[in-house]
Protein backbone atom coordinates (compact mmCIF):
# COMPACT_ATOMS: atom_id res chain seq x y z
CA UNK A 1 0.00 0.00 0.00
CA UNK A 2 1.28 3.49 -0.86
CA UNK A 3 1.74 6.31 1.64
CA UNK A 4 -1.11 8.16 -0.10
CA UNK A 5 -3.44 5.33 0.97
CA UNK A 6 -2.55 5.82 4.67
CA UNK A 7 -2.95 9.62 4.41
CA UNK A 8 -6.29 9.36 2.56
CA UNK A 9 -7.60 6.79 5.05
CA UNK A 10 -6.58 8.99 8.02
CA UNK A 11 -8.26 12.13 6.68
CA UNK A 12 -11.26 10.18 5.38
CA UNK A 13 -11.88 8.49 8.72
CA UNK A 14 -11.41 11.75 10.65
CA UNK A 15 -13.92 13.49 8.35
CA UNK A 16 -16.37 10.60 8.67
CA UNK A 17 -16.26 10.57 12.50
CA UNK A 18 -16.49 14.40 12.70
CA UNK A 19 -19.47 14.46 10.28
CA UNK A 20 -21.20 11.68 12.22
CA UNK A 21 -20.76 13.68 15.45
CA UNK A 22 -22.08 16.88 13.86
CA UNK A 23 -25.02 15.00 12.30
CA UNK A 24 -25.86 13.24 15.58
CA UNK A 25 -25.81 16.49 17.60
CA UNK A 26 -27.93 18.34 14.99
CA UNK A 27 -30.51 15.56 14.57
CA UNK A 28 -30.75 15.02 18.33
CA UNK A 29 -31.28 18.76 18.83
CA UNK A 30 -34.03 18.88 16.19
CA UNK A 31 -35.80 15.85 17.68
CA UNK A 32 -35.76 17.30 21.22
CA UNK A 33 -36.95 20.70 19.96
CA UNK A 34 -39.83 19.03 18.10
CA UNK A 35 -40.80 17.03 21.21
CA UNK A 36 -40.84 20.18 23.34
CA UNK A 37 -42.95 22.00 20.74
CA UNK A 38 -45.42 19.07 20.62
CA UNK A 39 -45.73 19.04 24.42
CA UNK A 40 -46.31 22.78 24.44
CA UNK A 41 -48.96 22.48 21.70
CA UNK A 42 -50.80 19.94 23.83
CA UNK A 43 -50.79 22.45 26.70
CA UNK A 44 -48.05 20.89 28.85
CA UNK A 45 -45.63 23.57 29.99
CA UNK A 46 -42.93 23.83 32.61
CA UNK A 47 -44.13 25.64 35.72
CA UNK A 48 -41.26 28.15 35.40
CA UNK A 49 -41.67 28.58 31.62
CA UNK A 50 -42.46 32.07 30.27
CA UNK A 51 -46.04 32.48 29.09
CA UNK A 52 -45.21 33.51 25.52
CA UNK A 53 -46.41 31.24 22.72
CA UNK A 54 -43.90 29.07 20.82
CA UNK A 55 -41.17 29.40 23.50
CA UNK A 56 -39.10 26.20 23.53
CA UNK A 57 -35.98 27.46 25.27
CA UNK B 1 -5.59 59.64 58.33
CA UNK B 2 -9.35 59.34 58.63
CA UNK B 3 -9.72 60.17 54.95
CA UNK B 4 -7.22 57.44 54.02
CA UNK B 5 -9.11 54.91 56.16
CA UNK B 6 -12.43 55.98 54.61
CA UNK B 7 -11.10 55.66 51.05
CA UNK B 8 -9.66 52.23 51.97
CA UNK B 9 -13.08 51.12 53.19
CA UNK B 10 -14.73 52.38 49.99
CA UNK B 11 -12.11 50.52 47.91
CA UNK B 12 -12.71 47.30 49.87
CA UNK B 13 -16.48 47.75 49.42
CA UNK B 14 -16.01 48.29 45.66
CA UNK B 15 -13.79 45.18 45.42
CA UNK B 16 -16.36 43.12 47.30
CA UNK B 17 -19.11 44.43 44.97
CA UNK B 18 -17.04 43.53 41.87
CA UNK B 19 -16.39 40.09 43.33
CA UNK B 20 -20.08 39.47 44.09
CA UNK B 21 -20.95 40.70 40.57
CA UNK B 22 -18.52 38.15 39.09
CA UNK B 23 -20.02 35.38 41.27
CA UNK B 24 -23.53 36.47 40.20
CA UNK B 25 -22.47 36.28 36.54
CA UNK B 26 -21.04 32.77 37.02
CA UNK B 27 -24.10 31.59 38.97
CA UNK B 28 -26.31 33.08 36.23
CA UNK B 29 -24.76 30.53 33.86
CA UNK B 30 -25.73 27.77 36.28
CA UNK B 31 -29.31 28.51 35.32
CA UNK B 32 -30.12 26.17 32.37
CA UNK B 33 -32.46 28.73 30.77
CA UNK B 34 -29.71 31.35 30.73
CA UNK B 35 -27.26 28.73 29.43
CA UNK B 36 -29.67 27.93 26.57
CA UNK B 37 -29.97 31.62 25.68
CA UNK B 38 -26.17 31.98 25.68
CA UNK B 39 -25.76 28.79 23.60
CA UNK B 40 -28.25 30.07 21.00
CA UNK B 41 -26.25 33.31 20.70
CA UNK B 42 -22.72 31.87 20.50
CA UNK B 43 -23.17 28.56 18.64
CA UNK B 44 -23.46 30.06 15.11
CA UNK B 45 -20.30 32.14 15.67
CA UNK B 46 -18.39 29.16 17.05
CA UNK B 47 -19.49 26.95 14.14
CA UNK B 48 -18.41 29.63 11.65
CA UNK B 49 -15.00 30.08 13.32
CA UNK B 50 -14.50 26.28 13.39
CA UNK B 51 -15.25 25.97 9.65
CA UNK B 52 -12.90 28.87 8.82
CA UNK B 53 -10.04 27.45 10.91
CA UNK B 54 -10.51 24.00 9.37
CA UNK B 55 -10.38 25.53 5.88
CA UNK B 56 -7.08 27.32 6.69
CA UNK B 57 -5.66 24.32 8.59
CA UNK B 58 -6.49 21.82 5.83
CA UNK B 59 -5.07 24.13 3.16
CA UNK B 60 -1.79 24.40 5.08
CA UNK B 61 -1.79 20.66 5.88
CA UNK B 62 -1.72 19.78 2.19
CA UNK B 63 0.48 22.61 0.86
CA UNK B 64 3.42 22.51 3.29
CA UNK B 65 6.53 20.47 2.48
CA UNK B 66 6.78 16.79 3.37
CA UNK B 67 9.25 15.58 5.99
CA UNK B 68 12.78 14.62 4.81
CA UNK B 69 12.38 11.16 6.39
CA UNK B 70 8.63 10.50 6.49
CA UNK B 71 7.71 12.21 3.23
CA UNK B 72 4.01 13.04 2.85
CA UNK B 73 3.02 10.64 5.65
CA UNK B 74 3.84 13.46 8.10
CA UNK B 75 0.48 14.99 7.07
CA UNK B 76 -1.26 12.36 9.23
CA UNK B 77 0.18 14.28 12.21
CA UNK B 78 -2.19 17.22 11.51
CA UNK B 79 -5.23 15.09 12.38
CA UNK B 80 -3.68 12.52 14.72
CA UNK B 81 -2.02 14.91 17.21
CA UNK B 82 -5.01 17.32 17.67
CA UNK B 83 -7.34 14.32 18.14
CA UNK B 84 -4.96 12.83 20.73
CA UNK B 85 -4.71 16.17 22.60
CA UNK B 86 -8.51 16.49 22.56
CA UNK B 87 -9.01 12.96 23.87
CA UNK B 88 -7.16 14.08 27.02
CA UNK B 89 -8.63 17.59 27.16
CA UNK B 90 -12.18 16.23 26.92
CA UNK B 91 -11.52 13.94 29.87
CA UNK B 92 -10.08 16.90 31.81
CA UNK B 93 -13.28 18.90 31.07
CA UNK B 94 -15.27 15.89 32.34
CA UNK B 95 -13.16 15.71 35.51
CA UNK B 96 -13.75 19.43 36.23
CA UNK B 97 -17.49 18.87 35.63
CA UNK B 98 -17.38 15.84 37.95
CA UNK B 99 -15.99 18.06 40.72
CA UNK B 100 -18.86 20.46 39.96
CA UNK B 101 -21.33 17.59 40.39
CA UNK B 102 -19.87 16.21 43.62
CA UNK B 103 -18.79 19.41 45.39
CA UNK B 104 -21.12 22.19 44.25
CA UNK B 105 -23.99 20.13 42.79
CA UNK B 106 -23.90 22.57 39.87
CA UNK B 107 -27.04 21.99 37.74
CA UNK B 108 -25.05 22.00 34.50
CA UNK B 109 -22.07 19.95 35.70
CA UNK B 110 -23.68 16.51 35.23
CA UNK B 111 -25.14 17.68 31.92
CA UNK B 112 -21.60 18.70 30.91
CA UNK B 113 -19.84 15.40 31.66
CA UNK B 114 -22.68 13.33 30.21
CA UNK B 115 -22.60 15.35 26.96
CA UNK B 116 -18.78 15.23 26.70
CA UNK B 117 -18.35 11.43 26.97
CA UNK B 118 -19.44 10.49 23.39
CA UNK B 119 -17.33 13.35 22.00
CA UNK B 120 -14.28 12.16 23.95
CA UNK B 121 -14.83 8.60 22.73
CA UNK B 122 -15.01 9.82 19.11
CA UNK B 123 -11.80 11.90 19.33
CA UNK B 124 -9.97 9.02 21.07
CA UNK B 125 -11.12 6.66 18.29
CA UNK B 126 -9.73 9.10 15.68
CA UNK B 127 -6.41 9.28 17.60
CA UNK B 128 -6.15 5.48 17.85
CA UNK B 129 -7.03 4.72 14.22
CA UNK B 130 -4.97 7.53 12.64
CA UNK B 131 -2.08 6.55 14.93
CA UNK B 132 -2.34 3.01 13.67
CA UNK B 133 -2.49 4.23 10.06
CA UNK B 134 0.63 6.33 10.69
CA UNK B 135 2.39 3.52 12.56
CA UNK B 136 2.12 0.94 9.77
CA UNK B 137 4.27 2.81 7.18
CA UNK B 138 6.62 4.36 9.80
CA UNK B 139 7.08 1.63 12.42
CA UNK B 140 6.17 -1.33 10.23
CA UNK B 141 3.31 -2.37 12.50
CA UNK B 142 -0.33 -1.35 13.05
CA UNK B 143 -0.21 -1.75 16.82
CA UNK B 144 2.07 -2.52 19.77
CA UNK B 145 1.02 -2.90 23.40
CA UNK B 146 3.41 -0.21 24.62
CA UNK B 147 2.64 2.27 27.43
CA UNK B 148 1.34 5.16 25.27
CA UNK B 149 -0.88 3.11 22.96
CA UNK B 150 -2.23 0.93 25.76
CA UNK B 151 -3.03 3.88 28.07
CA UNK B 152 -4.91 5.66 25.24
CA UNK B 153 -6.80 2.43 24.52
CA UNK B 154 -7.73 2.27 28.23
CA UNK B 155 -8.99 5.88 27.94
CA UNK B 156 -11.22 4.82 25.02
CA UNK B 157 -12.63 1.94 27.09
CA UNK B 158 -13.26 4.34 29.98
CA UNK B 159 -15.28 6.65 27.71
CA UNK B 160 -17.35 3.68 26.49
CA UNK B 161 -17.89 2.52 30.08
CA UNK B 162 -19.09 5.97 31.15
CA UNK B 163 -21.52 6.19 28.20
CA UNK B 164 -22.88 2.73 29.09
CA UNK B 165 -23.20 3.65 32.78
CA UNK B 166 -25.13 6.85 31.99
CA UNK B 167 -27.53 4.88 29.82
CA UNK B 168 -27.91 2.03 32.30
CA UNK B 169 -29.17 4.13 35.21
CA UNK B 170 -32.67 5.64 34.93
CA UNK B 171 -32.24 8.33 37.58
CA UNK B 172 -30.09 11.10 35.99
CA UNK B 173 -28.87 12.55 39.30
CA UNK B 174 -27.77 9.11 40.59
CA UNK B 175 -26.11 8.35 37.23
CA UNK B 176 -24.31 11.71 37.43
CA UNK B 177 -22.95 11.07 40.94
CA UNK B 178 -21.74 7.52 40.13
CA UNK B 179 -20.21 8.72 36.83
CA UNK B 180 -18.52 11.66 38.57
CA UNK B 181 -16.77 9.34 41.05
CA UNK B 182 -15.64 7.04 38.23
CA UNK B 183 -14.43 9.99 36.13
CA UNK B 184 -12.32 11.31 39.02
CA UNK B 185 -10.85 7.86 39.73
CA UNK B 186 -10.09 7.41 36.02
CA UNK B 187 -8.37 10.82 35.80
CA UNK B 188 -5.21 9.13 37.05
CA UNK B 189 -4.84 7.80 33.48
CA UNK B 190 -4.34 11.30 31.99
CA UNK B 191 -0.85 11.99 33.48
CA UNK B 192 0.01 8.35 32.69
CA UNK B 193 -0.83 8.97 29.00
CA UNK B 194 1.09 12.27 28.93
CA UNK B 195 4.26 10.99 30.63
CA UNK B 196 4.15 7.35 29.43
CA UNK B 197 6.71 8.17 26.72
CA UNK B 198 9.13 9.53 29.36
CA UNK B 199 8.54 6.94 32.09
CA UNK B 200 8.73 3.84 29.90
CA UNK B 201 10.61 2.72 26.83
CA UNK B 202 7.98 3.00 24.08
CA UNK B 203 7.83 2.83 20.30
CA UNK B 204 5.91 6.13 20.34
CA UNK B 205 8.08 9.25 20.05
CA UNK B 206 8.43 11.59 23.06
CA UNK B 207 6.64 14.99 23.19
CA UNK B 208 7.85 17.42 20.53
CA UNK B 209 5.44 20.37 20.97
CA UNK B 210 4.37 20.69 24.63
CA UNK B 211 7.83 20.65 26.27
CA UNK B 212 9.49 22.78 28.94
CA UNK B 213 12.33 23.71 26.55
CA UNK B 214 9.94 24.67 23.72
CA UNK B 215 8.83 22.79 20.59
CA UNK B 216 11.46 20.78 18.74
CA UNK B 217 9.31 20.59 15.62
CA UNK B 218 10.11 22.82 12.61
CA UNK B 219 7.90 25.90 12.07
CA UNK B 220 6.93 24.48 8.65
CA UNK B 221 5.02 21.70 10.48
CA UNK B 222 4.23 23.57 13.69
CA UNK B 223 1.90 26.21 12.20
CA UNK B 224 -0.48 23.85 10.37
CA UNK B 225 -0.46 21.64 13.47
CA UNK B 226 -1.36 24.50 15.82
CA UNK B 227 -4.11 25.81 13.50
CA UNK B 228 -5.60 22.33 13.18
CA UNK B 229 -5.36 21.92 16.97
CA UNK B 230 -7.32 25.16 17.52
CA UNK B 231 -9.87 24.08 14.87
CA UNK B 232 -10.35 20.69 16.57
CA UNK B 233 -10.65 22.38 19.99
CA UNK B 234 -13.29 24.79 18.69
CA UNK B 235 -15.13 21.87 17.07
CA UNK B 236 -15.14 20.09 20.43
CA UNK B 237 -16.48 23.10 22.35
CA UNK B 238 -19.13 23.83 19.67
CA UNK B 239 -20.34 20.21 19.79
CA UNK B 240 -20.11 20.11 23.57
CA UNK B 241 -22.28 23.20 24.04
CA UNK B 242 -24.78 21.91 21.45
CA UNK B 243 -24.86 18.46 23.11
CA UNK B 244 -25.39 20.10 26.54
CA UNK B 245 -28.29 22.11 25.09
CA UNK B 246 -29.80 18.87 23.71
CA UNK B 247 -29.40 17.15 27.08
CA UNK B 248 -31.19 20.04 28.87
CA UNK B 249 -34.02 19.81 26.33
CA UNK B 250 -34.13 16.00 26.81
CA UNK B 251 -34.51 16.43 30.58
CA UNK B 252 -37.24 19.01 30.09
CA UNK B 253 -39.13 16.66 27.77
CA UNK B 254 -38.88 13.88 30.39
CA UNK B 255 -40.01 16.22 33.19
CA UNK B 256 -42.95 17.55 31.15
CA UNK B 257 -44.06 14.04 30.15
CA UNK B 258 -43.95 13.00 33.81
CA UNK B 259 -46.00 16.08 34.70
CA UNK B 260 -48.52 15.24 31.95
CA UNK B 261 -48.81 11.65 33.27
CA UNK B 262 -49.42 12.96 36.82
CA UNK B 263 -52.08 15.37 35.55
CA UNK B 264 -53.78 12.56 33.59
CA UNK B 265 -53.70 10.35 36.71
CA UNK B 266 -55.37 13.07 38.80
CA UNK B 267 -58.12 13.59 36.20
CA UNK B 268 -58.93 9.86 36.27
Amino acid sequence: MSHTFYIAMSYGLTALVALCLIGWVMLDGRARKRELAELEMSGIRRRSAPHSAGETR
Amino acid sequence: MIRIRASGAILAQKESMTESLAITKISDLANPTRFLALAARILPWMAGATALLFAIGLYLSFTTEGDYQQGDTVRIMYVHVPAAWLSMMCYTVMAISAIGTLVWRHPLADVSHKAAAPLGAAFTLIALVTGSLWGKPMWGTWWVWDARLTSVFVLFLMYLGLIALNRALDDPSRAARVSAVLILVGFVNIPIIKFSVDWWNTLHQPASVVRLDGPTIDAEFLWPLLIMAVAFTLLFFTLHIAAMRNEIWRRRVTAQRRMAARMAGKEE
